[in-house]
């Protein structure tokens, strides 16, 4: 079935299985391997992805469902050459070892900041609470999101 | 002249700088084996089998065959035509590659598929048939060795039980002695129970075979591609030198990927048989069901003291459970891994332990899961019965460790089963501990609680681990050493390659490692790339694991870096016309240098230094040029980080449900190289021992079904489960590493598990509970509530 749907800004249309994950579609079809895949049941959060800029698991979404919606991975983050703040704030931070789950924590954590510019660490953690990581223990993923909220502007702030 | 700008180009120690690799992961930018695409690439799908022992009546492939994107089906059978049907374990024993006669386990591989597109291989396995004459399984590890248990390696010559292996440490004869005249005694059964490492990216391979060239790559899910090489080389028949491994960006190991897998070899396979390359990429189901476990440990812990708290000795039984073959990673002269330190931190008369391993119908694996080979049960043995011996006497169990500690005067100290701890000052770090829990106000503020009814708890636990695997002398995998290859070449404008056997699982080596060589040199980290992960591009050694990457390849880049160095002084010698000896090293913001002895700023500069050692001009008699090196370190010992760990609980009288509120945790790993990266190597351990603690579970129903098998039943922790961490720091080198500095990736997840459980049963002294075993879920907890704590299975 042909889908037309909008990544990262850009039109996308492509003839796909109705069965096809959105997951899949992002890496396999469009090589856009950012977006990670861990699990089958919507526990790990790993490719998690903005859908009309909510956070959801991309491997719980058809891409046909996906049709006629806007898309956002994690390559999108950077814009014209400056890292979006909570990349820098990841970095800055230690929120990753492995960098595996980090996408999927990033686009969460640029969602949670884009409706609740000063969220509290309780709000943080409910907020990545869908996700697994497996080597940060999380605090610091915490202050990863939350330096990204004290410098909006980025390194620049 | 570069020049260190700002905090985040300190080499070493001081401040925290930034991971050089963070770059490409926050940009979505790493590579791992699953964002590799090759043309032509095909996929892989295994069928496991549903069943956990069966005997394999038939295969029909055919209508899989006629699916028509479907390129291969590979059964058994036809690998056994070709000699392929099993693979040597690092264990040496041997494990299907695909199953032959019987199925052995749950999720075991029966058959693969090769196809055009991964749900095209999916959609095949559906086509094949396969009909299982069921047999009984062997779940209860307890009742393994029973007469009438059914056999389930038949295919060993010979075999009659399900016997693994017996192995014993220390004196049975002095531990006896001890406990016949000790006053006190202690007994209590222990079940560590199956965990499992779960790392966030499953396990996979890219195989891609050329038939011309013959010559073999494959990109794996590996934490030791070199071992791996020669593994494969020995099995496949293919020489060494045609095998490339590459181990790219892994998304977290955690021991889970140090075996070979046998979809790796599927890989391979498929690749020779379709000309093109292959991939494979497991489920999480696959993942979590088949692929190596951690734990399974029964034991039987015995504890002698004196009735004012002197212990006197420890002695166990440890029944572990292998699963259906032995597929544990261990040196081979430690079958039970390095269970023999389980005296732990204390100084006593005697211990004795001995284990009995059997096989079962469970998945193959062991010593997975951060546990530096066992030293997380052994761990977990001698911390628990410390506490239950504190109970016992009616004593802080603080104090009673204090009493016992190894004293900071006895180090280098040989324990009763033979291991020399390297270093240590374990009242200071316990002092530490307890400064910053408050630990005083802790008690008093649990004592007002308990007298309105309330269930708070507070843990304590100190370990000791013993990592660096291993001196050559006594450690190898299949015979394999355990010694570390590094190279450096320092190019002529004075920036560096540093090229490592070990390979990063997200430890953060491409930072560490150039700041060690940074350290030494007098440049800048920045100027210092690290390539590792890649056999034709680094040099030998057996790969990260048992936090041995610090303390192994970390002493060898280290010790490169001073051989370079040493010929720097010589080519500095022939540039200033001094002699060598005449020459000072000296190091600061600016870089290093060698400076005529006492005129100060007359000297070279590393970066001078490099240009003439590869450029024009006379070099000293007798110097090559270049300015390289190439060691291969063998470690003269392990080394023994340490720490103090307090967890503080508050449990729900109505529900059951365990909140962990406070966690602190005191780590002395020796020298630290750098601070944050330390850090959150033990915020990650400490999450993965309240996981182990409180919810993580492989369990079984009594045909052999795997109860663990998804997310959705094997909980890990999440932001919510997990307090903000309270780390302290204390620093006691290591004598025999050159920087001494000590490894800490798994110190955490052994030092962890017991200070929950502590605290847990803790809390549940108003309830008469004097233990309960992990995982502690509200359903167990309240159990043990009720008096009903029984083991896990």
């Amino acid at each position: 079935m042909e889908i037309s749907l909008t990544v990262n800004g850009e039109p996308v249309t492509r003839d796909v299985e109705a069965r096809l994950l959105l997951v899949h579609l992002l890496r396999d079809e469009l090589g856009l391997t950012g977006t990670h895949w861990g699990c089958d049941t919507s526990n790990c959060g790993t490719c998690v992805v903005l859908y009309d800029d909510e956070p959801v698991k991309s491997c719980t979404v058809l891409a046909a469902m996906a049709s006629g919606h806007d898309v956002r991975t994690v390559e999108s983050l950077e814009w014209e050459g400056e890292l979006d703040p909570v990349q820098q704030g990841f970095m800055e931070c230690h929120g990753l070892q492995c960098g595996f789950c980090t996408s999927g924590m990033l686009m969460t954590a640029r969602a949670l900041l884009d409706r609740d510019p000063d969220p509290s660490e309780a709000t943080i953690r409910e907020a990545i609470s869908g996700q697994i990581c497996r080597c940060t223990g999380y605090a610091s993923i915490v202050r990863s999101v939350q330096w990204a909220a004290a410098h909006p502007e980025g390194k620049r702030s | 002249m570069s020049t260190f700008v700002d905090n985040d180009q300190r080499p070493l120690g001081h401040g925290r700088m930034l991971r050089k690799e963070d770059r490409r992961f926050v940009r979505g930018r790493g590579t791992y084996v699953d964002d590799i695409s090759l043309p032509g690439m095909l996929h892989l799908a295994v069928l496991r089998s549903p069943v956990a022992h069966a005997r394999i009546v038939g295969v029909d492939t055919l209508a899989a065959e006629a699916h028509p994107k479907v390129k291969a089906v590979v059964t058994g059978a036809m690998l056994a035509e070709r000699g392929l049907a099993w693979m040597p374990t690092l264990s040496g024993d041997v494990q299907a590659v695909l199953a032959t006669d019987k199925v052995r386990f749950q999720g075991q591989e029966v058959a693969f598929v090769v196809a055009e597109d991964r749900y095209a291989a999916r959609d095949a396995l559906e086509l094949i048939d396969v009909e299982y004459d069921v047999l009984e399984p062997v779940v209860d590890v307890r009742r393994a060795l029973d007469d009438d248990a059914p056999l389930i390696r038949d295919d060993l010559e010979g075999k009659r039980d399900n016997h693994c292996f017996d192995w014993e440490t220390g004196d049975p004869a002095a531990t006896a002695a001890v406990f016949d005249r000790a006053e006190v005694v202690v007994r209590q059964e222990l079940v560590f129970p199956r965990v499992h490492p779960a790392p966030m990216e499953t396990c996979g391979a890219v195989a891609d075979y050329d038939r011309v060239e013959e010559r073999l790559t494959l990109w794996a899910t590996t934490q030791a591609p070199h071992a791996h090489r020669t593994l494969l080389s020995m099995f496949a028949g293919l020489p060494e030198h045609r095998i490339r491994v590459v181990s790219p960006d892994i998304g977290g190991g955690f021991g889970n990927k140090v075996p070979i897998y046998p979809g790796y070899v599927h890989a391979i396979v498929g690749s020779m048989l379709t000309g093109r390359p292959v991939k494979w990429t497991e489920d999480r189901t696959e993942n979590l069901v088949a692929s190596g476990f951690a734990r399974d440990y029964v034991m039987q812990g015995e504890i002698a003291a004196t009735r004012d708290g002197r212990i006197l000795g420890l002695r166990s039984h440890v029944l572990a459970d292998h699963g259906a073959f032995n597929g544990t990673a261990a040196p081979r002269k430690f079958p039970g891994g390095f269970f023999g330190v389980f005296t732990g931190s204390y100084d006593l008369e005697a211990a004795y332990c001995s284990m009995t391993a059997v096989h079962t119908n469970k998945a193959p694996g062991g010593v997975a899961y951060a546990c530096s080979f066992r030293i997380a049960e052994a761990v977990y043995l001698v911390e628990r019965m410390v506490d239950l011996l504190a109970a016992e006497l009616g004593r802080d169990p603080v104090s009673l460790r204090m009493q016992n500690f190894i004293r900071p005067e006895q180090f280098p100290y040989t324990s009763r089963t033979g291991w020399v701890y390297d270093s240590g000052d374990y009242p200071r770090a316990m002092a530490e501990a307890l400064r910053i829990a408050g630990y005083d106000e802790l008690r008093a503020e649990q004592a007002e609680r308990r007298s309105r009814g309330e269930l708070m708890g507070i843990g304590v636990s100190f370990f000791t681990e013993a990592v660096g695997a291993g001196p050559r002398k006594d450690m190898d995998m299949l015979g394999l050493g355990m010694a570390d290859g590094c190279e450096l070449r320092v190019h002529p404008t004075g920036s560096a390659v540093i090229r490592l056997a070990v390979q990063t699982q997200g430890q953060g080596h491409e930072t560490t490692f150039a700041q060690l060589v940074a350290e030494e040199l007098g440049i800048r980290p920045d100027d210092v790339d690290v390539v590792h992960g890649d056999t034709d591009n680094t040099p030998y050694g057996l790969g990260t694991y048992g936090s041995r990457s610090t303390p192994v390849s970390g002493a060898a880049a280290v010790l490169a870096a001073r051989r370079v160095r040493d010929k720097a002084r010589l080519i500095a010698a022939g540039m200033l016309e001094v002699a060598p000896e005449d020459l000072e090293w000296t190091k600061d913001d600016s870089g290093g240098r060698f400076d005529v002895r006492g005129v100060p700023d007359t000297g070279v500069t590393i970066q001078q230094i490099a240009m003439r050692a590869h450029g024009a001009g006379d070099l000293p008699a007798g110097v090559e040029g270049g300015l390289d090196a190439q060691i291969s370190y063998n470690p003269d010992n392990l080394t023994y980080p340490f720490g103090a760990y307090i967890c503080v609980v508050d449990v729900d009288p109505g529900t059951a449900v365990v909140k962990v509120r406070r966690f602190i945790a005191v780590d002395d790993c020796g020298t630290r190289i750098n601070e944050m990266i330390v850090e959150g190597q033990i915020h990650g351990g400490l999450a993965d021992g309240i996981g182990m603690a409180l919810m993580e579970f492989i369990g079984f129903d009594e045909h052999g079904n795997c109860l663990g098998g998804s997310l959705m039943d094997y909980l890990i922790p999440t932001a919510l489960e997990v307090p903000d961490w309270e780390c302290g720091t204390t620093v006691t080198p290591s004598p025999h590493h050159p920087i001494g500095a000590k490894g800490v990736g798994e110190s955490a997840t052994v030092g962890s598990p017991p200070a929950v459980v502590n605290a847990v049963v803790d809390a549940l002294a108003l309830y008469g509970v004097r233990h309960a075993d992990m995982p502690l879920t509200p359903s167990r907890v309240w159990e043990a509530m009720q008096g009903r704590a029984a083991p896990p299975f």
